[in-house]
Protein backbone atom coordinates (compact mmCIF):
# COMPACT_ATOMS: atom_id res chain seq x y z
CA UNK A 1 0.00 0.00 0.00
CA UNK A 2 2.93 2.26 0.82
CA UNK A 3 4.29 1.96 -2.71
CA UNK A 4 0.86 2.91 -4.10
CA UNK A 5 0.91 6.14 -2.05
CA UNK A 6 4.54 6.82 -3.08
CA UNK A 7 3.60 6.48 -6.74
CA UNK A 8 0.54 8.69 -6.19
CA UNK A 9 2.74 11.35 -4.59
CA UNK A 10 4.99 11.41 -7.66
CA UNK A 11 1.98 11.93 -9.93
CA UNK A 12 0.72 14.82 -7.76
CA UNK A 13 4.18 16.44 -7.86
CA UNK A 14 4.11 16.07 -11.65
CA UNK A 15 0.81 17.97 -11.81
CA UNK A 16 2.14 21.02 -10.03
CA UNK A 17 5.40 20.97 -11.95
CA UNK A 18 3.70 20.97 -15.32
CA UNK A 19 2.03 24.06 -16.75
CA UNK A 20 -1.29 22.48 -17.86
CA UNK A 21 -3.16 23.26 -14.66
CA UNK A 22 -1.88 26.84 -14.40
CA UNK A 23 -2.75 27.65 -18.01
CA UNK A 24 -6.27 26.22 -17.67
CA UNK A 25 -6.84 27.94 -14.34
CA UNK A 26 -5.69 31.33 -15.62
CA UNK A 27 -7.85 30.95 -18.75
CA UNK A 28 -10.89 30.02 -16.65
CA UNK A 29 -10.26 32.92 -14.30
CA UNK A 30 -9.79 35.49 -17.07
CA UNK A 31 -12.86 34.42 -19.04
CA UNK A 32 -15.02 34.28 -15.90
CA UNK A 33 -13.86 37.66 -14.63
CA UNK A 34 -14.33 39.28 -18.03
CA UNK A 35 -17.85 37.88 -18.34
CA UNK A 36 -18.64 38.77 -14.76
CA UNK A 37 -17.72 42.38 -15.39
CA UNK A 38 -20.17 42.78 -18.31
CA UNK A 39 -23.14 44.93 -17.42
CA UNK A 40 -26.57 43.99 -18.79
CA UNK A 41 -29.25 46.67 -18.47
CA UNK A 42 -27.54 48.12 -15.36
CA UNK A 43 -28.61 45.03 -13.42
CA UNK A 44 -25.86 44.02 -10.97
CA UNK A 45 -27.50 40.93 -9.52
CA UNK A 46 -27.43 38.80 -12.67
CA UNK A 47 -25.21 35.86 -11.78
CA UNK A 48 -26.42 32.60 -13.30
CA UNK A 49 -24.73 33.08 -16.67
CA UNK A 50 -21.42 33.62 -14.85
CA UNK A 51 -22.01 30.43 -12.83
CA UNK A 52 -22.96 28.57 -15.99
CA UNK A 53 -19.90 29.56 -17.98
CA UNK A 54 -17.47 29.26 -15.08
CA UNK A 55 -18.75 25.75 -14.25
CA UNK A 56 -18.55 24.75 -17.91
CA UNK A 57 -14.92 25.91 -18.00
CA UNK A 58 -14.20 24.07 -14.74
CA UNK A 59 -15.69 20.87 -16.18
CA UNK A 60 -13.74 21.21 -19.41
CA UNK A 61 -10.50 22.03 -17.61
CA UNK A 62 -10.83 19.18 -15.14
CA UNK A 63 -11.59 16.75 -17.95
CA UNK A 64 -8.54 17.97 -19.90
CA UNK A 65 -6.34 17.69 -16.80
CA UNK A 66 -7.66 14.20 -15.99
CA UNK A 67 -7.39 12.81 -19.52
CA UNK A 68 -4.07 14.39 -20.49
CA UNK A 69 -2.34 13.66 -17.17
CA UNK A 70 -3.52 10.04 -17.07
CA UNK A 71 -2.95 9.28 -20.76
CA UNK A 72 0.79 9.92 -20.52
CA UNK A 73 1.50 8.12 -17.22
CA UNK A 74 2.31 4.56 -18.32
CA UNK A 75 3.49 5.33 -21.92
CA UNK A 76 5.99 7.93 -20.63
CA UNK A 77 7.35 5.49 -18.06
CA UNK A 78 7.78 2.94 -20.84
CA UNK A 79 9.33 5.34 -23.32
CA UNK A 80 11.86 6.72 -20.84
CA UNK A 81 12.42 3.17 -19.54
CA UNK A 82 11.95 4.35 -15.94
CA UNK A 83 9.33 1.63 -15.62
CA UNK A 84 12.05 -1.04 -15.26
CA UNK A 85 13.76 0.36 -12.13
CA UNK A 86 10.27 1.12 -10.80
CA UNK A 87 9.12 -2.49 -11.20
CA UNK A 88 12.44 -3.71 -9.77
CA UNK A 89 11.87 -1.80 -6.47
CA UNK A 90 9.87 -4.15 -6.10
CA UNK A 91 6.57 -2.63 -7.15
CA UNK A 92 4.06 -5.01 -8.68
CA UNK A 93 2.22 -4.10 -11.86
CA UNK A 94 -1.01 -3.97 -9.90
CA UNK A 95 0.50 -1.45 -7.46
CA UNK A 96 1.77 0.61 -10.38
CA UNK A 97 -1.72 0.78 -11.89
CA UNK A 98 -3.24 1.56 -8.47
CA UNK A 99 -0.61 4.22 -7.71
CA UNK A 100 -1.03 5.92 -11.04
CA UNK A 101 -4.81 5.93 -10.65
CA UNK A 102 -4.72 7.25 -7.10
CA UNK A 103 -2.17 9.93 -8.02
CA UNK A 104 -4.19 11.18 -10.96
CA UNK A 105 -7.43 11.10 -8.97
CA UNK A 106 -5.97 12.99 -6.01
CA UNK A 107 -4.28 15.47 -8.35
CA UNK A 108 -7.65 16.12 -10.02
CA UNK A 109 -9.22 16.51 -6.59
CA UNK A 110 -6.67 19.17 -5.64
CA UNK A 111 -7.22 20.94 -8.98
CA UNK A 112 -11.00 20.82 -8.40
CA UNK A 113 -10.63 22.37 -4.96
CA UNK A 114 -8.63 25.28 -6.40
CA UNK A 115 -11.14 25.78 -9.23
CA UNK A 116 -14.14 25.70 -6.89
CA UNK A 117 -12.45 28.03 -4.43
CA UNK A 118 -12.18 30.56 -7.23
CA UNK A 119 -15.79 29.85 -8.27
CA UNK A 120 -17.03 30.33 -4.70
CA UNK A 121 -15.18 33.64 -4.35
CA UNK A 122 -16.47 35.06 -7.66
CA UNK A 123 -20.05 33.81 -7.32
CA UNK A 124 -20.19 34.51 -3.59
CA UNK A 125 -19.13 38.11 -4.22
CA UNK A 126 -21.93 38.55 -6.75
CA UNK A 127 -24.63 36.51 -5.01
CA UNK A 128 -23.77 37.39 -1.44
CA UNK A 129 -24.16 33.83 -0.17
CA UNK A 130 -22.14 30.64 0.04
CA UNK A 131 -24.18 27.40 -0.23
CA UNK A 132 -21.39 25.14 1.06
CA UNK A 133 -23.45 21.93 1.06
CA UNK A 134 -24.31 22.41 -2.60
CA UNK A 135 -20.67 23.11 -3.47
CA UNK A 136 -19.63 20.00 -1.57
CA UNK A 137 -22.13 17.85 -3.48
CA UNK A 138 -21.03 19.23 -6.85
CA UNK A 139 -17.33 18.70 -6.08
CA UNK A 140 -18.06 15.23 -4.70
CA UNK A 141 -20.01 14.16 -7.79
CA UNK A 142 -17.52 15.67 -10.21
CA UNK A 143 -14.59 14.04 -8.42
CA UNK A 144 -16.24 10.62 -8.64
CA UNK A 145 -17.03 11.17 -12.31
CA UNK A 146 -13.36 12.01 -12.85
CA UNK A 147 -12.46 8.73 -11.11
CA UNK A 148 -14.34 6.83 -13.85
CA UNK A 149 -12.70 8.97 -16.54
CA UNK A 150 -9.21 8.39 -15.10
CA UNK A 151 -9.76 4.63 -14.85
CA UNK A 152 -11.06 4.63 -18.43
CA UNK A 153 -8.02 6.54 -19.72
CA UNK A 154 -5.67 4.31 -17.75
CA UNK A 155 -7.18 1.29 -19.50
CA UNK A 156 -6.80 3.14 -22.81
CA UNK A 157 -3.13 3.82 -22.06
CA UNK A 158 -2.37 0.08 -21.98
CA UNK A 159 -4.56 -0.66 -25.00
CA UNK A 160 -3.67 2.10 -27.46
CA UNK A 161 -0.24 2.73 -28.89
CA UNK A 162 0.08 6.48 -28.34
CA UNK A 163 -1.14 8.85 -25.58
CA UNK A 164 -2.58 11.21 -28.21
CA UNK A 165 -4.76 8.46 -29.73
CA UNK A 166 -5.86 7.39 -26.27
CA UNK A 167 -6.75 10.96 -25.24
CA UNK A 168 -8.71 11.60 -28.44
CA UNK A 169 -10.67 8.36 -28.21
CA UNK A 170 -11.42 8.93 -24.52
CA UNK A 171 -12.58 12.52 -25.13
CA UNK A 172 -14.88 11.31 -27.92
CA UNK A 173 -16.26 8.53 -25.70
CA UNK A 174 -16.86 10.88 -22.76
CA UNK A 175 -18.59 13.43 -24.98
CA UNK A 176 -20.74 10.72 -26.55
CA UNK A 177 -21.77 9.39 -23.12
CA UNK A 178 -22.58 12.89 -21.86
CA UNK A 179 -24.73 13.69 -24.89
CA UNK A 180 -26.25 10.32 -25.78
CA UNK A 181 -25.84 8.20 -22.66
CA UNK A 182 -29.24 8.92 -21.18
CA UNK A 183 -31.12 8.50 -24.45
CA UNK A 184 -29.63 5.29 -25.85
CA UNK A 185 -32.41 3.04 -24.56
CA UNK A 186 -35.10 5.24 -26.12
CA UNK A 187 -33.17 5.28 -29.40
CA UNK A 188 -32.83 1.49 -29.12
CA UNK A 189 -36.59 1.13 -28.78
CA UNK A 190 -37.20 2.59 -32.26
CA UNK A 191 -34.37 0.78 -34.06
CA UNK A 192 -34.71 -2.56 -35.90
CA UNK A 193 -33.66 -5.74 -34.07
CA UNK A 194 -29.86 -6.18 -34.14
CA UNK A 195 -29.06 -2.47 -33.89
CA UNK A 196 -31.68 -1.89 -31.22
CA UNK A 197 -30.33 -4.75 -29.12
CA UNK A 198 -26.75 -3.53 -29.55
CA UNK A 199 -27.77 -0.05 -28.40
CA UNK A 200 -29.58 -1.53 -25.40
CA UNK A 201 -26.52 -3.54 -24.40
CA UNK A 202 -24.38 -0.42 -24.78
CA UNK A 203 -26.83 1.54 -22.64
CA UNK A 204 -26.52 -0.89 -19.74
CA UNK A 205 -22.75 -1.26 -20.24
CA UNK A 206 -21.55 2.34 -20.24
CA UNK A 207 -20.95 4.38 -17.10
CA UNK A 208 -23.66 7.03 -17.00
CA UNK A 209 -21.53 10.13 -16.62
CA UNK A 210 -24.49 12.36 -17.47
CA UNK A 211 -25.88 11.84 -13.93
CA UNK A 212 -22.83 13.52 -12.51
CA UNK A 213 -22.92 16.33 -15.06
CA UNK A 214 -26.59 17.05 -14.26
CA UNK A 215 -25.58 18.16 -10.77
CA UNK A 216 -23.83 21.13 -12.35
CA UNK A 217 -27.22 22.41 -13.54
CA UNK A 218 -28.66 22.07 -10.05
CA UNK A 219 -25.98 24.45 -8.78
CA UNK A 220 -26.56 26.95 -11.60
CA UNK A 221 -30.31 27.07 -11.06
CA UNK A 222 -30.18 26.93 -7.26
CA UNK A 223 -32.19 23.70 -7.11
CA UNK A 224 -32.75 21.87 -3.86
CA UNK A 225 -29.93 19.78 -2.38
CA UNK A 226 -29.56 16.22 -3.59
CA UNK A 227 -30.30 13.45 -1.15
CA UNK A 228 -27.07 12.48 0.63
CA UNK A 229 -28.02 8.85 0.11
CA UNK A 230 -28.20 9.45 -3.64
CA UNK A 231 -24.74 11.04 -3.57
CA UNK A 232 -23.36 7.97 -1.78
CA UNK A 233 -25.12 5.61 -4.19
CA UNK A 234 -23.71 7.53 -7.16
CA UNK A 235 -20.23 7.28 -5.57
CA UNK A 236 -20.71 3.53 -5.10
CA UNK A 237 -21.81 3.24 -8.75
CA UNK A 238 -18.67 5.14 -9.82
CA UNK A 239 -16.48 3.04 -7.50
CA UNK A 240 -17.85 -0.16 -9.07
CA UNK A 241 -16.91 1.07 -12.57
CA UNK A 242 -13.50 2.23 -11.35
CA UNK A 243 -12.90 -1.22 -9.86
CA UNK A 244 -13.92 -2.96 -13.08
CA UNK A 245 -11.81 -0.70 -15.27
CA UNK A 246 -8.74 -0.99 -12.99
CA UNK A 247 -8.98 -4.76 -12.93
CA UNK A 248 -9.24 -4.73 -16.75
CA UNK A 249 -6.20 -2.42 -16.92
CA UNK A 250 -4.21 -4.65 -14.61
CA UNK A 251 -5.22 -7.77 -16.59
CA UNK A 252 -3.99 -6.26 -19.85
CA UNK A 253 -0.94 -4.62 -18.28
CA UNK A 254 0.41 -7.68 -16.47
CA UNK A 255 0.72 -9.57 -19.78
CA UNK A 256 2.11 -6.58 -21.64
CA UNK A 257 5.64 -6.64 -22.99
CA UNK A 258 7.16 -3.43 -21.71
CA UNK A 259 9.97 -2.89 -24.18
CA UNK A 260 9.00 -0.26 -26.79
CA UNK B 1 26.57 58.92 -25.51
CA UNK B 2 24.14 58.03 -22.73
CA UNK B 3 22.60 61.51 -22.90
CA UNK B 4 22.13 61.18 -26.63
CA UNK B 5 20.22 57.90 -26.10
CA UNK B 6 17.99 59.54 -23.50
CA UNK B 7 17.26 62.47 -25.83
CA UNK B 8 16.46 60.04 -28.66
CA UNK B 9 14.19 58.05 -26.35
CA UNK B 10 12.36 61.17 -25.22
CA UNK B 11 12.06 62.36 -28.81
CA UNK B 12 10.52 59.02 -29.84
CA UNK B 13 8.18 59.08 -26.83
CA UNK B 14 6.99 62.57 -27.78
CA UNK B 15 6.52 61.40 -31.38
CA UNK B 16 4.47 58.39 -30.30
CA UNK B 17 2.33 60.54 -27.99
CA UNK B 18 1.66 63.09 -30.76
CA UNK B 19 0.80 60.34 -33.22
CA UNK B 20 -1.52 58.71 -30.69
CA UNK B 21 -3.49 61.94 -30.19
CA UNK B 22 -3.91 62.13 -33.95
CA UNK B 23 -4.82 58.49 -34.49
CA UNK B 24 -7.03 57.89 -31.45
CA UNK B 25 -10.16 59.68 -32.77
CA UNK B 26 -9.78 57.88 -36.09
CA UNK B 27 -9.34 54.52 -34.36
CA UNK B 28 -12.62 55.08 -32.53
CA UNK B 29 -14.25 55.35 -35.93
CA UNK B 30 -12.57 52.14 -37.14
CA UNK B 31 -13.96 50.11 -34.29
CA UNK B 32 -17.34 51.83 -34.29
CA UNK B 33 -20.51 49.87 -33.66
CA UNK B 34 -21.46 49.67 -37.32
CA UNK B 35 -18.09 48.26 -38.30
CA UNK B 36 -18.22 45.74 -35.49
CA UNK B 37 -21.68 44.72 -36.69
CA UNK B 38 -20.39 44.36 -40.23
CA UNK B 39 -17.44 42.33 -39.02
CA UNK B 40 -19.72 39.98 -37.09
CA UNK B 41 -21.99 39.75 -40.12
CA UNK B 42 -19.10 38.85 -42.42
CA UNK B 43 -17.71 36.33 -39.96
CA UNK B 44 -20.97 34.61 -39.06
CA UNK B 45 -23.22 35.30 -42.05
CA UNK B 46 -26.69 33.79 -41.76
CA UNK B 47 -25.57 31.60 -38.89
CA UNK B 48 -26.09 34.71 -36.75
CA UNK B 49 -29.81 33.99 -36.82
CA UNK B 50 -29.28 30.37 -35.79
CA UNK B 51 -27.05 31.52 -32.95
CA UNK B 52 -29.59 34.17 -31.95
CA UNK B 53 -32.33 31.52 -31.90
CA UNK B 54 -30.13 29.32 -29.77
CA UNK B 55 -29.51 32.14 -27.31
CA UNK B 56 -33.24 32.85 -27.13
CA UNK B 57 -33.81 29.17 -26.32
CA UNK B 58 -31.10 29.51 -23.66
CA UNK B 59 -33.13 32.34 -22.12
CA UNK B 60 -36.15 30.01 -22.16
CA UNK B 61 -34.11 27.28 -20.46
CA UNK B 62 -33.11 29.76 -17.76
CA UNK B 63 -36.74 30.84 -17.41
CA UNK B 64 -37.60 27.21 -16.69
CA UNK B 65 -34.63 26.87 -14.31
CA UNK B 66 -33.07 24.16 -16.43
CA UNK B 67 -36.20 22.04 -16.91
CA UNK B 68 -36.30 21.87 -20.69
CA UNK B 69 -36.58 19.21 -23.40
CA UNK B 70 -33.24 17.92 -24.66
CA UNK B 71 -32.37 17.76 -28.37
CA UNK B 72 -34.04 14.33 -28.41
CA UNK B 73 -37.33 15.72 -27.09
CA UNK B 74 -37.31 18.95 -29.08
CA UNK B 75 -40.74 18.18 -30.49
CA UNK B 76 -41.95 19.05 -26.99
CA UNK B 77 -40.08 22.38 -26.91
CA UNK B 78 -42.30 25.47 -26.70
CA UNK B 79 -43.28 26.65 -30.16
CA UNK B 80 -43.84 30.27 -29.16
CA UNK B 81 -42.51 32.60 -26.51
CA UNK B 82 -45.85 33.64 -24.97
CA UNK B 83 -45.12 31.70 -21.78
CA UNK B 84 -42.00 33.84 -21.36
CA UNK B 85 -44.10 36.94 -20.81
CA UNK B 86 -46.72 35.48 -18.61
CA UNK B 87 -46.67 36.12 -14.91
CA UNK B 88 -47.75 32.99 -13.01
CA UNK B 89 -47.03 34.42 -9.62
CA UNK B 90 -49.26 37.43 -9.52
CA UNK B 91 -52.97 37.88 -9.41
CA UNK B 92 -54.16 39.51 -12.63
CA UNK B 93 -54.37 43.27 -12.63
CA UNK B 94 -57.94 44.54 -12.15
CA UNK B 95 -57.89 46.46 -15.43
CA UNK B 96 -56.33 43.65 -17.43
CA UNK B 97 -57.93 43.25 -20.83
CA UNK B 98 -60.00 40.07 -21.27
CA UNK B 99 -58.32 39.22 -24.57
CA UNK B 100 -54.86 38.92 -23.07
CA UNK B 101 -56.29 37.07 -20.10
CA UNK B 102 -58.17 34.37 -22.01
CA UNK B 103 -55.27 33.99 -24.47
CA UNK B 104 -52.96 33.57 -21.49
CA UNK B 105 -55.15 30.89 -19.93
CA UNK B 106 -55.27 28.98 -23.20
CA UNK B 107 -51.52 29.33 -23.74
CA UNK B 108 -50.82 28.26 -20.17
CA UNK B 109 -52.76 25.02 -20.59
CA UNK B 110 -50.99 24.35 -23.90
CA UNK B 111 -47.62 25.15 -22.36
CA UNK B 112 -48.20 22.87 -19.36
CA UNK B 113 -49.13 20.08 -21.74
CA UNK B 114 -46.09 20.67 -23.94
CA UNK B 115 -43.69 20.77 -21.03
CA UNK B 116 -44.75 17.44 -19.58
CA UNK B 117 -42.21 15.78 -21.85
CA UNK B 118 -40.75 13.39 -19.28
CA UNK B 119 -42.13 9.95 -20.05
CA UNK B 120 -42.19 7.39 -17.20
CA UNK B 121 -38.69 5.90 -16.71
CA UNK B 122 -38.07 2.68 -18.61
CA UNK B 123 -35.47 1.15 -16.29
CA UNK B 124 -33.56 1.66 -13.03
CA UNK B 125 -30.81 3.64 -14.75
CA UNK B 126 -33.25 6.27 -15.99
CA UNK B 127 -35.17 6.24 -12.68
CA UNK B 128 -32.01 6.78 -10.64
CA UNK B 129 -30.60 9.31 -13.12
CA UNK B 130 -33.68 11.52 -12.69
CA UNK B 131 -32.76 12.07 -9.04
CA UNK B 132 -29.89 14.23 -10.23
CA UNK B 133 -31.66 16.11 -13.00
CA UNK B 134 -34.12 18.99 -12.68
CA UNK B 135 -37.53 17.42 -13.19
CA UNK B 136 -40.09 19.98 -12.06
CA UNK B 137 -41.68 22.58 -14.29
CA UNK B 138 -41.27 26.01 -12.71
CA UNK B 139 -40.89 29.54 -13.98
CA UNK B 140 -38.55 32.17 -12.59
CA UNK B 141 -40.20 34.59 -10.19
CA UNK B 142 -39.57 37.28 -7.56
CA UNK B 143 -37.05 39.25 -9.60
CA UNK B 144 -35.04 36.20 -10.68
CA UNK B 145 -36.39 36.81 -14.18
CA UNK B 146 -33.36 39.09 -14.58
CA UNK B 147 -31.28 35.95 -15.18
CA UNK B 148 -32.68 35.60 -18.71
CA UNK B 149 -31.59 39.11 -19.71
CA UNK B 150 -27.96 38.41 -20.76
CA UNK B 151 -29.12 35.80 -23.29
CA UNK B 152 -31.78 38.13 -24.68
CA UNK B 153 -29.27 40.97 -24.99
CA UNK B 154 -26.83 38.72 -26.87
CA UNK B 155 -29.63 37.32 -29.03
CA UNK B 156 -30.67 40.85 -30.02
CA UNK B 157 -27.06 41.75 -30.81
CA UNK B 158 -26.76 38.78 -33.14
CA UNK B 159 -30.14 39.10 -34.81
CA UNK B 160 -31.60 42.61 -34.45
CA UNK B 161 -34.59 41.57 -36.57
CA UNK B 162 -35.88 39.15 -33.94
CA UNK B 163 -38.77 41.18 -32.52
CA UNK B 164 -39.79 38.94 -29.62
CA UNK B 165 -36.34 39.32 -28.05
CA UNK B 166 -37.03 43.03 -27.49
CA UNK B 167 -40.60 42.60 -26.27
CA UNK B 168 -39.71 39.77 -23.87
CA UNK B 169 -36.73 41.59 -22.34
CA UNK B 170 -38.69 44.85 -22.07
CA UNK B 171 -41.62 43.09 -20.42
CA UNK B 172 -39.51 41.82 -17.53
CA UNK B 173 -37.40 44.94 -17.28
CA UNK B 174 -40.42 47.20 -16.84
CA UNK B 175 -42.70 44.82 -14.91
CA UNK B 176 -40.62 43.25 -12.18
CA UNK B 177 -37.19 44.76 -12.27
CA UNK B 178 -38.17 48.43 -12.12
CA UNK B 179 -36.04 49.32 -15.12
CA UNK B 180 -38.49 51.21 -17.30
CA UNK B 181 -35.76 53.45 -18.75
CA UNK B 182 -33.67 50.46 -19.83
CA UNK B 183 -36.79 48.79 -21.25
CA UNK B 184 -37.64 51.90 -23.24
CA UNK B 185 -34.10 52.19 -24.56
CA UNK B 186 -34.08 48.53 -25.61
CA UNK B 187 -37.46 48.85 -27.30
CA UNK B 188 -36.33 51.98 -29.15
CA UNK B 189 -33.28 50.04 -30.30
CA UNK B 190 -35.59 47.28 -31.51
CA UNK B 191 -37.87 49.75 -33.23
CA UNK B 192 -34.92 51.29 -35.07
CA UNK B 193 -34.02 47.82 -36.39
CA UNK B 194 -37.67 46.86 -37.06
CA UNK B 195 -39.57 50.02 -37.98
CA UNK B 196 -42.67 48.11 -39.07
CA UNK B 197 -43.06 46.08 -35.88
CA UNK B 198 -46.45 46.58 -34.25
CA UNK B 199 -45.40 44.25 -31.39
CA UNK B 200 -42.65 46.65 -30.26
CA UNK B 201 -45.01 49.64 -30.54
CA UNK B 202 -47.61 47.74 -28.50
CA UNK B 203 -45.01 47.07 -25.78
CA UNK B 204 -43.83 50.70 -25.90
CA UNK B 205 -47.42 51.82 -25.41
CA UNK B 206 -47.77 49.50 -22.41
CA UNK B 207 -44.60 50.94 -20.94
CA UNK B 208 -45.88 54.53 -21.28
CA UNK B 209 -49.28 53.57 -19.93
CA UNK B 210 -48.35 51.29 -17.03
CA UNK B 211 -44.97 52.65 -15.98
CA UNK B 212 -44.99 56.34 -16.89
CA UNK B 213 -48.81 56.77 -16.74
CA UNK B 214 -48.48 58.87 -19.87
CA UNK B 215 -51.75 58.20 -21.73
CA UNK B 216 -50.94 60.55 -24.56
CA UNK B 217 -47.74 58.79 -25.60
CA UNK B 218 -49.29 55.39 -24.95
CA UNK B 219 -52.16 56.28 -27.28
CA UNK B 220 -49.78 57.55 -29.96
CA UNK B 221 -47.77 54.34 -29.84
CA UNK B 222 -50.84 52.12 -29.95
CA UNK B 223 -52.28 54.12 -32.83
CA UNK B 224 -49.01 53.66 -34.69
CA UNK B 225 -49.11 49.95 -33.78
CA UNK B 226 -52.66 49.64 -35.11
CA UNK B 227 -51.62 51.37 -38.33
CA UNK B 228 -48.66 49.01 -38.80
CA UNK B 229 -50.85 46.00 -38.08
CA UNK B 230 -53.33 47.18 -40.73
CA UNK B 231 -50.48 47.68 -43.22
CA UNK B 232 -48.95 44.24 -42.78
CA UNK B 233 -51.27 41.60 -41.34
CA UNK B 234 -54.60 41.69 -43.26
CA UNK B 235 -52.80 40.77 -46.50
CA UNK B 236 -51.42 37.59 -44.94
CA UNK B 237 -53.31 34.30 -45.41
CA UNK B 238 -53.38 33.76 -41.63
CA UNK B 239 -53.12 37.15 -39.90
CA UNK B 240 -51.95 37.26 -36.28
CA UNK B 241 -55.11 38.71 -34.72
CA UNK B 242 -54.14 38.47 -31.04
CA UNK B 243 -52.00 41.65 -31.09
CA UNK B 244 -54.81 43.48 -32.90
CA UNK B 245 -57.16 42.65 -30.04
CA UNK B 246 -54.60 43.76 -27.45
CA UNK B 247 -53.86 47.04 -29.24
CA UNK B 248 -57.47 47.94 -30.00
CA UNK B 249 -58.87 47.08 -26.56
CA UNK B 250 -56.18 49.14 -24.83
CA UNK B 251 -56.70 52.01 -27.21
CA UNK B 252 -60.47 51.79 -26.70
CA UNK B 253 -59.95 52.01 -22.95
CA UNK B 254 -57.99 55.26 -23.33
CA UNK B 255 -60.58 56.69 -25.72
CA UNK B 256 -63.33 55.79 -23.26
CA UNK B 257 -61.39 57.40 -20.40
CA UNK B 258 -61.09 60.60 -22.38
CA UNK B 259 -64.75 60.64 -23.30
CA UNK B 260 -64.48 59.63 -26.97
CA UNK B 261 -66.96 56.79 -26.69
CA UNK B 262 -67.66 56.68 -30.45
CA UNK B 263 -64.00 55.93 -31.19
CA UNK B 264 -63.89 53.35 -28.42
CA UNK B 265 -66.93 51.61 -29.94
CA UNK B 266 -65.32 51.66 -33.40
CA UNK B 267 -62.19 50.04 -32.01
CA UNK B 268 -64.11 47.32 -30.18
CA UNK B 269 -66.11 46.64 -33.33
CA UNK B 270 -62.83 46.28 -35.20
CA UNK B 271 -61.75 43.58 -32.74
CA UNK B 272 -65.04 41.71 -33.15
CA UNK B 273 -65.02 41.97 -36.94
CA UNK B 274 -61.49 40.52 -37.13
CA UNK B 275 -62.40 37.76 -34.65
CA UNK B 276 -59.51 38.95 -32.53
CA UNK B 277 -61.13 37.95 -29.26
CA UNK B 278 -62.08 34.56 -27.88
CA UNK B 279 -64.92 36.24 -25.95
CA UNK B 280 -66.79 38.61 -28.32
CA UNK B 281 -69.88 38.68 -26.10
CA UNK B 282 -67.97 40.56 -23.37
CA UNK B 283 -66.95 43.20 -25.91
CA UNK B 284 -70.52 43.48 -27.26
CA UNK B 285 -71.70 44.10 -23.73
CA UNK B 286 -69.02 46.77 -23.35
CA UNK B 287 -70.19 48.37 -26.61
CA UNK B 288 -73.79 48.45 -25.32
CA UNK B 289 -72.58 50.24 -22.16
CA UNK B 290 -70.61 52.74 -24.22
CA UNK B 291 -73.52 53.38 -26.57
CA UNK B 292 -75.66 54.42 -23.60
CA UNK B 293 -73.06 57.09 -22.81
CA UNK B 294 -73.16 58.54 -26.33
CA UNK B 295 -75.00 61.84 -26.89
CA UNK B 296 -78.74 61.39 -27.82
CA UNK B 297 -78.46 61.97 -31.60
CA UNK B 298 -75.49 59.68 -32.27
CA UNK B 299 -76.62 56.52 -30.42
CA UNK B 300 -77.96 54.76 -33.46
CA UNK B 301 -74.75 55.18 -35.49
Amino acid sequence: MNSVFCLAGIVIKELYRRKDFYVLFVLTAIITLLLGSVNFFHEDKIVRYVKDICLLLIWLSSLVIAVVTTARQIPTERESRTIFPLLAKPVTRGQLVGGKFLGCWLACGIALLVFYLFFAVVVGAKEGRLPLSQYFQVIWMQWWMLAIVIAMVLLGSVLFSAPSANATICFAAILAILILGGHLHRLAAVQPSPLGQALSVLYFLIPHLEWFYAVRERLIFDSALLGWGDCLLAAAYAAAYVGLLLVATWTVFRRKILTV
Amino acid sequence: MKLRRWILGLFLLAGVFTLATELQPRALGWIGEKDTDQLVQVMLGDSRQILADHLFVEADIYFHSGYYPSVFDRSYAPTNSQHLIRDDHRSPAPDRDPIAESADNHDQAEHEKAMSFLAPPLDWIERFGRRFAITSHTHLAHGHEREILPWLRLSADLDPQRVETYTTAAYWLRRDLGKAREAEQFLREGLAANPSSYEILLELGRLYDENYHDSLRARNNWRAALKRWMETEPAKPKPDVLPLGQIAVRLARIEEREGRCDQAIALLNLVISHQATPNPEALREQIRVLQKRLPEGSQGK
